[in-house]
């Protein structure tokens, strides 16, 4: 890499300073944000860069310290300037490097940006057609772990601390040992999708032939694998397309956010939710059934959603077989059966544009999905076997054999790569007792987590962010892994350990050049490396064919195994949480603090269970029960959740980290041993269960409490597709108020005299049909914004930060009769959710009212309007007389009633300087006392307002964007310029004019810049509801 | 002098002359402090010191140490700061109104209402301070000039107002009170045995001399303050009614609230200088200043504006019910009959119902009737303000943000703190100074306090005669 010929001749041209010079000396990265207009040329002169950028890096693992952490503290204690400053960096201005993340299943490619050296945020890479430009809360999220001050600082030996050099001179002593004597080395890791960390490991297992490499996944779809292979002889997980389904029916399957490829399936599933109403706009959407125990985001989202119980998990996939094959299907009850009539009829009529998916591990299910969906012509319209997807790959089987082989003491030596069994996998204790005869093992664990410290050595991998490294996530989908700063302690990553104890050189990032440059390098290697390290991805299979594919299933066989639904008194299923996943970012207070977006808890797991099953054991949500399943019990506390089956408990993995660190550690409990092996498979339908009363409270952390909309139309505003087609005001929501002069809109009576927005006028448009409540925004807000985390107390306190929440409603019996029953019964009866109810999730940040109400309340002047129609927060100045935050009637303010910084009762990583180097420095962290709330990313309009000034232009529609609406993987929310008739935000208002854009609270006239798109139901259209409709659309105040 | 008519009941019992009101009022201030004083003192000394650990944790912490959150964010404190504001209507309304309406009887209560406005307003200012996220920067809510800029105060905002009305009314209270003090601290001046006495009472008293000219001045000064605090009396409980009324909050946004809250804070005010007069007057022996027909007037103005109040809460109702407006609805729908229900109802029952036992005259001219619903009374302002701020606040638009409010140790100590204050302020007072205004009783001790003729006796004794026979050769 070290190229000093090239580094002499640019000594020249810099003392003459040739203009070409000057021109490339910045060009490697400081274009990335406009890689069109990149000249293919300057990647080649870029390369002589290369080298001088990594050579920053390691000038800033010595400067970084000193330079970052003085520039968070005030006063200025040591403020080192650049003695020579890095050619490709400016102090104030940010540098994006393309890198992935993926984790536990979840997979990003990402765009990170960096402020003098730190990483201070994670944005998707749109180049990546996987996710393309979005991301999830654990990928936004996974950037607070590069600043955990709990990771351990070097190797380990034991309890006490070691050095490298020591550590692998024993190491390869013990594996030689280990290999000499054919003693089994396993390497236990989650799945892999890095090509070259795998050949890693086969050059390791070269060397150690007596390697096993056993990959297992903390939630496995091992039944999914074994069932393509026994259908199609493909062992593989195919991948999905959503977007071409008009028909989905999920069985247990959380798609959209926790099964194989939600970072795919949730933009394509948007895509299909999306609707126009402009003249000959989109008016179809798909149609979504959804049957499952627990309510998942998935699920939420569902167009029909019947409740069955996990035992019927099975039965209800061979039911839809049935009814669709025109075999006799047995009963599951009244609303299943009707449901699965209507779905099967869809799907039939939907002629293969379909698909039906079921989240189950139990290869007999999967095989009857499969052939469903061979049935109904899906494969090669939807379902893709020729691209697989290669998020989970774990093997239940090989884990437990491995588990067995460790406790018979057959396992010479053991290496752990980003595993954790014996916290996350249902054996972990038989596997602790385990570890104690196996004579080496090692783990790569950045902690001394529940299977690190019982191990020999630990040799710890630095964060993803300090790493190189590549993945394929899906078939000919490549995306690299670059470092953004160099390792902050003396870590090294997990292949070059392997690489150096396997007599290699350690150098992985020239291993992983190398791989590409054998296995994908085309043409001039240079150039095509620097692309895919720009792009960050390299997609050589983005078109590849689908083909059909015939099944060769034995549905009978699957059937027969599957056999009738054998219900049980009180069941009790796993499920996994859409920020918490699986528990490896357990100490990663964003995450923790993340409202689940149904139960809008946070800081713990719980005992949910619908209202029916809460009422007949005489229940209330927060009392604590002992759940008691297979012989291993909790404690938990109750949390009443609509829409989940009756006689069913579910319980959230992920909790319950003993070693995780200070934020996860004793936070809920650990429910993992719970899980079941059924005949090798990993499930988590735990079986019967017990629960009683333990007689304690606990009070479970909500950021919202209150589950029903009551009946308030001019909050959110909702219709049916089949209305929509004829009327595109559907659902709307048109308040009139009575005066002297006859019916008058609120907005033609006011006191205000308005503002003038001569120049940008910033608006946003949230569609609620594209919202599906997965909150990746809340967590990129929160990176964005430095909003604090406040802990588990405070959010029970009602007192947490979040500058967007995600408002999560549900649908009552009593909607559309509310009228008649009365001042008094009714508001009661509209407090009270359906057992199984409709949801809407609506995300609320400041509404950057023009006629604010809390700007006129406010004594000195803190908040005030801006001339771009911001509502800005001066916080200097605010006083804290919270008036403001009273006077908000969307009630998106937010006090700091501590301070949240420097402060060891909040123990979040603000308390220290590692964990201060996260903050963003264009972004005030608030003192205590004062109010704050979103600023619609105000950081980011100045930067694009100066980027545009100093190119002598206007900015560019997308140029400006806040950090929810980029997040955001179904690009729900819209933020723009009205004043810029081409923006897309203008073009949306004017297309949704007369038809879904609404502002809530329009009576009370406070015309908010935040529009809201009517969500639209793909229901049937009952008559009743039209008539109401109808009425509804001549009366109204 | 105006004319009294011999057949009004005495204001003054027990023949007083004007040496017996001199010895009675002064001797309290040049004696000992008595046991009772001392207890009771040292009592109120010692919450005080109790709740000042409070502020100042919660000073010292954050308003973290309070129960408020997200959506409730004003509960305890600015209901204190609004009861002990309303409390502090009573003084000046005494000695300002009652003065241009020529209510003779308020000479003997209106130093220690005056006395106790002060106190109270001094409580309710705390409670501004003590709210604020950052107390420490308080004085930018003065329009100060400054150097931050052209940084200015927003004159749009009702607690910009609130901050202007509060000043006023306290710096004009204090005023009138140290005004009407003048003549009694010379008396005192004049009575003092003792050289330290002699001077401090000398200063206060400005060099009083008594002569006619000082009487003309003190006259005239107190008919300006009275005219000019007159106008606060309605002005400064109608602006902090606006800083709900003006707001969007359901509950709030009510044009009715400048009427309602004057005549709540009334109500509150003449409570509160009934449960510290019914006191002062035993311990101090001054029934023959502090008469039943001075109880039972002040129960007729309890009364009064109790019921004023009562119809003002139907009146919010009805309109919640005829303005059609869902959410306005809601909110007293909720009130009643949500979470806070058993707030609201300790309201109701507390200043509508208990303030119209006092039709029966009995009750209204029993002490200990009259001492225990003076109580009842400010419990149910108390709850009365907590109902507006809270159960408004916590169920406001968004159902989404619903939310509860508790009260932490902190906001209980911080409202301890404001009694402990108030009470040591109040003892010293009762010790030091004068409790009844000495001059202004003794200029109707001639009036309104002779000796009667028989045959009215009944009368000025209070008691009911049927058929009274008018003096006609009175005086």
């Amino acid at each position: 890499m070290e190229n000093q010929t090239k580094r002499y001749w640019k000594g020249l041209e810099e003392l003459r300073n040739d203009e070409t010079f000057v021109k490339n000396a910045s060009s490697e990265f400081g274009n990335l944000e406009k890689p069109e207009s990149t000249p293919n040329n300057s990647i080649v002169d870029g390369l002589g860069d290369l080298g001088d950028r990594r050579d920053f890096l390691k000038v800033l693992g010595f400067g970084m310290a000193a330079v970052s952490l003085a520039a968070c503290d005030a006063p200025v204690k040591n403020s080192l300037p650049y003695v020579n400053k890095p050619t490709d960096t400016f102090p104030t201005i940010a540098d994006w490097y393309a890198s992935t993340y993926s984790e536990g299943g979840d997979y990003a490619s990402i765009m990170v940006k960096t402020r003098e050296g730190r990483p201070i945020k994670i944005e998707g890479n749109n180049q990546s057609s996987i996710n393309k430009g979005g991301t999830s809360a654990r990928a936004q999220a996974s950037l607070l772990g590069l600043y955990d001050v709990e990771k351990l600082k070097g190797p380990k030996k034991g309890e006490a601390d070691a050095d490298w050099d020591a550590v692998d001179k024993e190491i390869v002593a013990q594996l030689a040992a280990v290999a000499a004597r054919g003693g089994a080395i396993s390497i236990v890791s989650s799945t892999i999708i890095s090509p070259s960390t795998k050949a890693v490991i086969a050059d390791f297992t070269a060397k150690y032939p007596t390697t096993k490499h056993i990959t297992y996944d903390a939630n496995s779809v091992w039944g999914l694998i074994k069932a393509n292979a026994d259908s199609f002889g493909k062992a593989v997980v195919p991948s999905y397309d959503f977007s071409k389904a008009e028909v989905i029916v999920g069985l247990s399957c959380d798609f959209l956010a926790t099964w194989v490829s939600s970072a795919e399936s949730v933009r394509q599933y948007a895509q299909t939710r999306k609707l126009s109403s402009a003249k000959g706009g989109k008016r179809t959407m798909s149609r979504h059934y959804q049957f499952e125990t627990v309510m998942s985001m998935t699920g939420s989202n569902a167009d029909y959603r019947v409740a069955v119980k996990p035992s019927q998990e099975g039965a209800v996939a061979v039911a839809l077989y049935n009814k669709l094959t025109g075999g006799r299907a047995a009963s599951l009850g009244e609303q299943a059966d009707k449901m699965l009539t209507k779905a099967a009829a869809d799907l039939k009529a939907a002629n293969g544009a379909s698909l039906v998916v079921s989240g189950s591990n139990d290869p007999n299910v999967q095989t009857i999905v499969n052939a469903i969906n061979a049935t109904l012509g899906a494969y090669g319209k939807t379902i893709n076997l020729n691209a697989p997807v290669y998020y989970r790959q774990g093997n239940d089987m090989a884990m437990n054999a491995f588990i067995d082989e460790a406790k018979a003491g057959k396992v010479g030596a053991v290496l752990f790569y980003e595993a954790n069994p014996v916290y996350d996998h249902p054996r972990g204790a038989e596997l602790k007792e385990a570890l104690t005869k196996t004579a080496l093992s090692i783990s790569f664990a950045d902690r001394a987590d529940e299977t690190a410290s019982l191990c020999k050595y630990i040799t710890p991998a630095p964060h993803f962010l300090e790493c190189w490294g590549d993945a394929e996530p899906k078939a000919g989908h490549y995306s690299l892994i670059q470092p953004t700063i160099s390792p902050i302690y003396k870590t090294r990553q997990a292949q070059s350990s392997l690489l150096k104890w396997a007599g290699a050189s350690s150098d992985y990032y020239a291993y992983v050049r190398n791989f590409w440059k054998s296995n994908m390098g085309t043409g001039n290697f240079e150039q095509f490396w620097v692309k895919c390290l720009h792009d960050g991805v390299y997609e050589p299979a983005a078109g590849i064919s689908e083909s059909g594919a015939s099944y060769l299933g034995n549905t009978a066989g699957a059937i027969s195994a599957i056999g009738a639904a054998k219900s049980s008194a009180l069941e009790v299923v796993l499920y996994e949480k859409v920020g918490m996943g699986t528990g490896a970012m357990a100490n990663n207070p964003w995450l923790q603090e993340f409202p689940e977006p149904i139960t809008k808890a946070c800081w713990d797991n719980y005992a949910s269970m619908s209202q029916k099953t809460a009422k007949d054991n005489d229940l209330s949500q927060g009392d604590v029960i002992k759940v008691e399943v297979g012989g291993k019990s909790v404690e938990v506390p109750v949390l009443i959740q609509p829409g989940q089956a009756n006689e069913t408990i579910a319980l959230a993995i992920g909790y319950g980290r003993e070693k995780a660190g200070k934020s996860g550690n004793g936070v809920g409990v650990n429910v993992y041993p719970m899980a079941s092996l059924k005949s090798g498979y990993l499930s988590f339908n735990a079986g019967t269960g017990t629960m009683a009363k333990t007689g304690e409270k606990r009070d479970i952390a909500q950021t919202q409490t209150h589950e029903t909309v009551m009946g308030r139309k001019a909050v959110v505003q909702e219709g049916r597709l089949a209305n929509y087609k004829k009327n595109t005001m559907e659902g709307r929501f048109l308040p009139k108020i009575h005066t002297s002069e006859g019916l008058k809109s609120p907005g033609d009576i006011t006191l205000w005299n308005g503002y003038q927005k001569p120049n940008h006028s910033w608006g946003m448009v949230i569609d609620l049909n594209s919202c599906n409540g997965c909150g990746a925004c809340v967590v990129s807000c929160q990176a964005e914004n430095n909003v604090q985390v406040v802990g588990r107390q405070e959010v029970v306190n009602r007192r947490e930060m979040h500058w967007i929440r995600i408002d999560r409603y549900y649908s009552t019996d009593v909607d559309d009769k509310v009228e008649e029953m009365g001042l008094i019964d009714g508001p009661r009866a509209l407090e009270i959710a359906s057992e199984n109810p409709d949801v809407v999730f609506q995300p609320l940040m400041c509404q950057h009212c023009t006629n604010a109400p809390c700007e006129t309340v406010c004594p000195v002047l803190a908040t005030t309007h801006s001339s771009e129609g911001l509502n800005q927060m001066a916080y200097n100045r605010c006083i804290g007389t919270r008036y403001c935050a009273n006077n908000c009637p969307f009630k998106v303010r937010r006090f700091n009633w501590f301070k949240y910084f420097d402060n060891d009762n909040f123990d979040y990583h603000f308390n220290n300087d590692l964990g201060k180097m996260v903050i963003n420095p264009d972004v005030t962290v608030r003192s205590r006392g004062v109010i704050e709330k979103c600023s619609m990313c105000v950081q980011r309009i100045q930067e694009g307002k100066l980027t545009a000034k100093k190119d002598r232009r206007r900015p560019v529609d997308g140029e400006i964007i806040t950090a929810c609406a980029q997040s955001c993987p179904t690009e729900a929310i819209a933020f723009g310029d009205m004043n810029d008739p081409e923006s897309r935000i203008s073009q949306l208002l004017a297309e949704e004019k007369e038809g879904r854009a609404f502002t809530m609270l329009e009576e009370i006239n406070v015309k908010p810049v935040v529009s809201y798109l009517v969500k639209i139901r793909n229901k049937d259209v009952e008559k009743k509801a039209t008539e109401a409709h109808a009425a509804e659309a001549h009366g109204g105040h | 002098m105006h004319i009294t008519s011999p057949v009004r009941t005495p204001l003054v019992t027990g023949g007083k002359t004007y040496a017996d009101v001199t010895e009675d009022i002064c001797r309290h201030v040049e004696g000992k402090p008595t046991k009772e004083w001392k207890v009771a003192f040292t009592i109120s000394l010692l919450v005080l010191l109790y709740g000042a650990a409070c502020v100042a944790w919660t000073w010292w912490e954050g308003l973290g140490v309070w129960g408020l959150n997200k959506t409730v964010g004003w509960a305890w404190d600015i209901t204190n700061f609004v009861w002990w504001v309303g409390i502090g209507h009573a003084g000046t309304l005494i000695s300002a109104v009652l003065l241009l309406f020529r209510q003779k009887w308020r000479t003997s209560i209106n130093r220690a209402a005056e006395a106790m406005t002060i106190f109270a307003v001094l409580c309710a200012a705390s409670f501004i301070v003590m709210h604020m996220g950052r107390p420490w920067l308080a004085y930018w809510a003065l329009p100060l000039p400054n150097t931050f800029g052209s940084l200015w105060v927003n004159f749009n905002s009702p607690l910009v107002w609130d901050v202007f009305a509060i000043s006023t009314y306290f710096s004009v209270s204090c005023l009138f009170w140290f005004v009407g003090l003048v003549p009694d601290l010379a008396t005192i001046r004049d009575r003092a045995k003792n050289k330290v006495s002699k001077y401090i009472y000398g200063a206060l008293s400005l060099g009083w001399n008594g002569s006619a000219k000082a009487w003309a001045r003190y006259e005239y000064i107190s008919l300006i303050l009275a005219g000019l605090s007159t106008p606060l009396v309605l002005s400064v409980h109608t602006i902090v009614s606006m800083d709900f009324a003006t707001s969007v909050i359901p509950g709030w946004h009510t044009t009715i609230f400048p009427p309602y809250f004057v005549a709540g804070a009334i109500f509150s005010g003449f409570a509160m200088v009934q449960t510290l007069m019914l006191v002062t007057r035993v311990v101090y022996k001054l029934e023959d200043y502090i008469t039943l027909e001075h109880i039972e007037s002040m129960n007729k103005i309890i009364t009064l504006t109790g019921s004023i109040v009562g119809v003002a809460y139907l009146t919010e109702f009805f309109i919640a019910w005829y303005s059609g407006v869902e959410y306005e609805t809601y909110a007293f729908v909720n009130r009643a009959t949500g979470p806070y229900w058993w707030a609201y109802w300790a309201m109701m029952t507390c200043n509508v119902i208990s303030p119209q036992l006092f039709w029966s005259r009995s009750i209204r001219r029993s002490v200990k009737w009259t001492f225990f619903i003076s109580i009842i009374v400010n419990i149910g302002m108390w709850f009365e303000r907590f109902v507006i701020i809270v159960t408004s606040l916590h169920r406001d638009y968004i159902p989404s943000s619903w939310a509860m409010f508790s009260p932490t140790m902190f906001d209980i100590g911080d409202y301890i703190f404001s009694f402990g204050f108030f009470f040591t302020c109040f003892f010293l007072f009762s010790k030091y100074l004068p409790v009844i205004n000495m001059a202004e009783v003794k200029a109707i001790v001639k009036s309104s306090s002779e000796k009667l003729p028989k045959k009215v006796s009944g009368v000025a004794k209070g008691e009911r005669v049927s058929a009274p026979t008018f003096n006609k050769d009175a005086q």
